[in-house]
C-alpha cells in the first residue's frame, strides 16, 4: 500500500511538473521529461481508432523533440496566445515492479488568443508508458489521443 | 443557378451593384469583398461548387471493399461516397429524399444500406429509395398515395469520374469529361503521382482555419510567399527561390502546379532579402529530412491545385490531397489525406510519416499558411472597400521558369470572374 500511494504521488507531482513546463513556455525543458529513444505522438481520434499510422505530431528520439521545439521558438509563425493545461484521472494500468509503468491521464487544453475569450483548444487523454532512468521516472512512450479530430487551425505547442 | 444568373449583367463587364464592381485596374487587384461578403458566398455554392467542375471526395483505398462508405462534402453539401456490390463507386447526397435528414453520421463505415433515423426510409449503396414504413398504412389507415414510385425519391446523385484511385464528383450535367476538364499539361503531373499503382490510406488530419476557402488557393498558388515565410523550409534547402522552379495553369486558369528542386543550405546573394535565413541550423535528429527519391524527373516538389476544391501535394516523399471544405464566407477545414502506395516497405512508411511532420496542423511548414490565412482574415474583414495588390511578375497570368511571380493567382480570378460573372 505505501508503495502504490508513493508512485501515484510521484506520477501526480510528474504531470504536474510536465503540463507546467509548457504552460510556462519552458520548452527547452521539455524534451528532458522524456528518454533518449522515446516515442511522442500527438493523434486524432479517428487514426486512433481506425489503427491508421499517422500522427499529426510525430516525434521519434529525443532529438526530434529538440527538433520540435527548435521549431517553436526559432522558425515557426504563429499569433501569440497562452494555453493552460488540466490533467486529471491519472490511472495506473501497469507496473511490472522493475520501473516500467503504463498510465493513462484525460487532458483539457485551454487556448487564449488576443481579441478572444479563452476556448477549449482540445480535449483527449494521454497513453503512457515510463521508466526509470538515474531513480527519476521518464516517459518513453507517449501518446496523445485528441477527441474532437478538427483542430482549431494550428496545433503548434505539444500537448 | 438560373435565378442567380440573371441577376448579374454581362460577363466580364461587372455587376448592376455598385457594391460588387471588381477594381479597373482588372488581375493586379482582387477586392476585398469576395472573401467576406454572404452573398458572393451563397452564389460560390451554385455558381463554383455545385456549378460545372468536378471536386475531389474520396481516394478509391479509402473505400475498398463492397459496402464501404465515407462520408465529405463538395462546399458545404453533405454527400456520401459508397462502393455498391458490383464494385462501382456511387456519390449522393447526404439528405434524405423526404425530409432532408443527413443521415450518414460516421466518417467512414460499412453498410448493406442507409437508413433515414427519423422515418427510416432506406437507401442501396447506389443512392435508389428500397423502402418505406407504413407505406400501405396501417389498419388500411394513411399510407402513401398509391402513385407514390419509389424510383422518384432516390437519393439525389451525382456524376462521379474515377482515374487511377482518385475519385472525382459533380453536381453538373454540363461538365465536360474529367479528363477534358484537367487538360493535357494537368493531367501529366496528376498521372505522375496516381501512376496506376494501388494507394495506401496513412491518415487523416483536418483543421477548421478562420478564413475564406480562396486564401488557401491563393497560398499554394502563390509560390513567392514560400521563399520568406517558410524559414524552416528554406533554411534546410527544401525550396528556395534560388532553386530551378516553374508554375504551370491549364488553358483556363482554373488549375495550376507549382514544381521545384531541392536546393543546398547555402548563403546566396539572392537571399539578403531573406531576413531568417540560417545556414548554421542543424537537426538533432536529421531522419526528420531524408528524402528518398521516387518518381521519374528532378522534380522534388510539386503542388497541384486542381479547381474547385483540391491541392494534391508531394512534398519529397510526404503525399496527401488536401481537400476544402467551406465552411461560411469566413472559414474553411482543410482535410487531409495522408497516403503512400500499397508497395512501399515498411521504412518507406516511416519516412512518408516522419515527413508528415512538415505538413498539417502542426506542419513545420503549414503552420506559417494556416497563421497567416488567420492573419489575413482579420485584415480584410472590415475592410471589404479596398483591395489586394497582385504585381509580383508583372500583370500577366502565363506559365513562369521561376517563382518569384503571382501569376497563378491572377490566372485563378480570370476564370473566377467569368464563372461568377464578377
Amino acid at each position: 500500500m505505501e508503495e502504490s500511494l508513493k508512485l501515484r504521488l510521484e506520477l501526480d507531482a510528474l504531470y504536474a511538473d510536465y503540463v507546467a513546463c509548457l504552460d510556462d513556455g519552458d520548452y527547452d525543458a521539455w524534451p528532458e521529461f522524456f528518454t533518449e529513444t522515446c516515442l511522442y505522438k500527438i493523434v486524432p481520434r479517428e487514426n486512433y481508432e481506425q489503427n491508421l499510422p499517422l500522427a499529426t505530431m510525430l516525434c521519434e528520439s529525443k532529438g526530434m523533440l529538440k527538433d520540435r521545439v527548435y521549431a517553436v521558438k526559432e522558425t515557426s509563425m504563429y499569433g501569440p496566445r497562452a494555453l493552460r493545461h488540466l490533467v486529471s484521472a491519472i490511472r495506473i494500468t501497469g507496473d511490472d515492479g522493475n520501473g516500467c509503468i503504463t498510465a493513462q491521464a484525460n487532458y483539457a487544453v485551454l487556448q487564449t488568443l488576443n481579441d478572444e475569450g479563452t476556448t477549449v483548444f482540445q480535449s483527449g487523454r494521454y497513453l503512457d508508458r515510463l521508466v526509470r532512468e538515474d531513480g527519476k521516472l521518464k516517459f518513453a512512450e507517449k501518446l496523445c489521443v485528441f477527441d474532437s479530430n478538427l483542430v482549431s487551425n494550428s496545433l503548434i505547442i505539444p500537448i | 443557378m438560373s435565378s442567380v444568373t440573371s441577376r448579374s449583367a454581362r460577363p466580364g463587364e461587372g455587376r448592376n451593384d455598385s457594391r460588387h464592381r471588381w477594381p479597373e485596374e482588372g488581375l493586379v487587384r482582387v477586392p476585398y469583398w469576395v472573401y467576406s461578403d454572404p452573398e458572393i458566398y451563397a452564389e460560390e455554392q451554385e455558381r463554383i461548387f455545385s456549378g460545372p467542375a468536378w471536386s475531389y471526395v474520396a481516394l478509391e483505398c479509402e473505400i475498398p471493399e463492397a459496402g464501404d462508405f465515407k462520408r465529405t462534402y463538395i462546399g458545404d453539401r453533405p454527400v456520401v461516397v459508397a462502393r455498391d456490390k458490383e464494385g462501382e463507386v456511387n456519390v449522393f447526397v447526404n439528405r434524405c429524399a423526404h425530409r432532408g435528414v443527413q443521415f450518414c453520421r460516421e466518417q467512414r463505415g460499412n453498410t448493406k444500406e442507409f437508413v433515414c433515423p427519423y422515418h427510416q426510409w432506406s437507401y442501396d449503396l447506389k443512392g435508389n429509395l428500397l423502402g418505406v414504413p407504413f407505406k400501405r398504412g396501417v389498419k388500411k389507415q394513411g399510407g402513401m398515395p398509391k402513385d407514390f414510385d419509389a424510383k422518384q425519391h432516390g437519393l439525389h446523385k451525382l456524376r462521379v469520374a474515377v482515374r487511377n484511385g482518385v475519385v472525382f464528383a459533380t453536381f453538373s450535367e454540363e461538365v465536360e469529361p474529367f479528363e477534358d476538364y484537367m487538360g493535357e499539361t494537368m493531367l501529366g503531373w496528376f498521372d505522375r503521382v496516381f501512376d496506376g499503382r494501388k494507394l495506401n490510406l496513412l491518415g487523416y488530419s483536418r483543421q477548421l482555419t478562420p478564413a475564406n476557402w480562396k486564401l488557401m488557393f491563393e497560398n499554394i498558388k502563390d509560390p513567392y510567399h514560400a521563399s520568406l515565410l517558410h524559414v524552416f523550409l528554406v533554411t534546410f534547402g527544401l525550396f528556395r527561390a534560388d532553386n530551378p522552379s516553374q508554375v504551370q495553369m491549364d488553358e483556363t486558369g482554373r488549375h495550376s502546379v507549382l514544381v521545384s528542386r531541392k536546393g543546398e543550405q547555402k548563403k546566396s546573394d539572392d537571399l539578403s532579402d531573406m531576413r531568417n535565413f540560417r545556414d548554421d541550423l542543424k537537426l538533432n535528429d536529421p531522419n526528420l529530412l531524408t528524402p528518398v527519391k521516387e518518381f521519374p524527373g528532378t522534380a522534388t516538389v510539386v503542388m497541384q491545385t486542381l479547381w474547385p476544391n483540391l491541392i494534391i501535394q508531394q512534398q519529397s516523399n510526404t503525399l496527401a490531397m488536401r481537400q476544402l471544405v467551406t465552411r461560411g464566407p469566413e472559414a474553411f477545414e482543410l482535410a487531409w489525406t495522408f497516403f503512400g502506395y500499397e508497395d512501399d516497405d515498411e521504412e518507406m512508411i516511416k519516412i512518408r510519416l516522419r515527413q508528415a511532420n512538415l505538413m498539417g496542423p502542426s506542419g513545420l511548414v503549414s503552420i506559417d499558411d494556416s497563421e497567416v490565412m488567420q492573419f489575413s482574415q482579420d485584415g480584410i474583414s472590415p475592410y471589404p472597400g479596398s483591395e489586394g495588390v497582385l504585381e509580383m511578375g508583372g500583370s500577366g497570368r502565363e506559365d513562369q521558369d521561376h517563382i518569384v511571380t503571382e501569376a497563378p493567382i491572377r490566372a485563378f480570378y480570370d476564370y473566377y470572374r467569368k464563372v461568377m460573372e464578377l
